[in-house]
């Protein structure tokens, strides 16, 4: 796993310690859309960021637990994910869109316009 | 034969070790094997009346969620769909580290569980299955006369 190549993270956050989510990233002719797995995060504690080239996906989990619980197995041991990635250029930051439905948040980033893909002629001769 | 490069088997040696360690970090190894880095992740963690589970389920349609409790056994399946399957020949995936497919995990738990009273709620994601002790398992403070 290159995973580290994509994750960038100040001093300042990485204090906290958190899960690093699983993500699928696509790229299409017009952007960029990312789906990172979140469960248990709702709407009002997820913060999707952009800090000039770098983008910050971070949410703290809501899970009610009954008193006096003791842990007998635990896979998910912290309440809270991070994950960052550094955008290129040609994205615009402007052209987000963000979508959390079941635990999974979908992440749509815009080209800009001048970015957009130009079909490039091949002259034979 | 007793010849070897080596003066003990190393293998076998490095093998022994990481199963201690394993032993050492789970709390209860179950017969079913470890199964950590499966998805959906699990937490289990109990209380004198209840045993409380918590799956992470994220991209599942809740109704699609199989959930079954047999003689203290509880089995979580269902299939979580790719969103990769309408990748256009023009797309390029960067990244692909989520889950897909059929999913099934099964964890025993205690068999003094009331199988009648077995709760599940589904939210953000989050599965959380939540089972009551039978009640004359629940401890009981035995006066001294």
């Amino acid at each position: 796993m290159d995973e580290g190549k994509l994750t960038k993270e100040t001093d300042a956050q990485a204090e906290e310690p958190a899960l690093l989510p699983p993500v699928d990233v696509i790229e299409d002719a017009e952007g960029i859309t990312l789906y990172a797995d979140l469960p248990g995060v709702p709407k009002d504690r997820l913060h999707v960021q952009v800090d000039a080239d770098t983008l910050t996906l971070s949410g703290e989990m809501d899970v009610a637990m009954p008193q006096g619980m003791a842990a007998t197995h635990a896979e998910v041991t912290l309440p809270r994910y991070r994950r960052s990635f550094t955008l290129s250029k040609e994205l615009d930051a402007e052209k987000l869109s963000a979508e959390l439905k079941n635990g999974v948040l979908k992440l749509r980033i815009g080209k800009a316009a001048h970015a957009q893909p130009r079909k490039v002629e091949i002259k034979v001769g | 034969m007793d010849f070897s490069l080596f003066p003990r088997d190393m293998v076998a040696d490095l093998d022994r070790l990481q199963r201690q360690m394993q032993q050492a970090f789970e709390f209860s190894p179950s017969i079913r094997g470890f199964a950590r880095g499966g998805f959906p992740a699990l937490n289990v963690g109990s209380t004198p009346k209840s045993v409380e589970i918590y799956a992470y389920v994220p991209g599942v349609e809740p109704a699609s969620i199989e959930v079954n409790l047999e003689r203290g056994v509880l089995t979580v399946s269902g299939e979580r769909k790719s969103e990769l399957a309408g990748l256009g020949p023009k797309d390029t995936l960067h990244i692909e580290e989520r889950f897909a497919g059929k999913f099934r995990r099964v964890v025993t738990l205690s068999d003094d569980l009331d199988p009648d009273t077995v709760e599940a709620r589904c939210r953000d994601g989050l599965l959380h299955i939540s089972i009551q002790r039978k009640a004359a398992a629940q401890p009981r403070r035995i006066s001294i006369q």
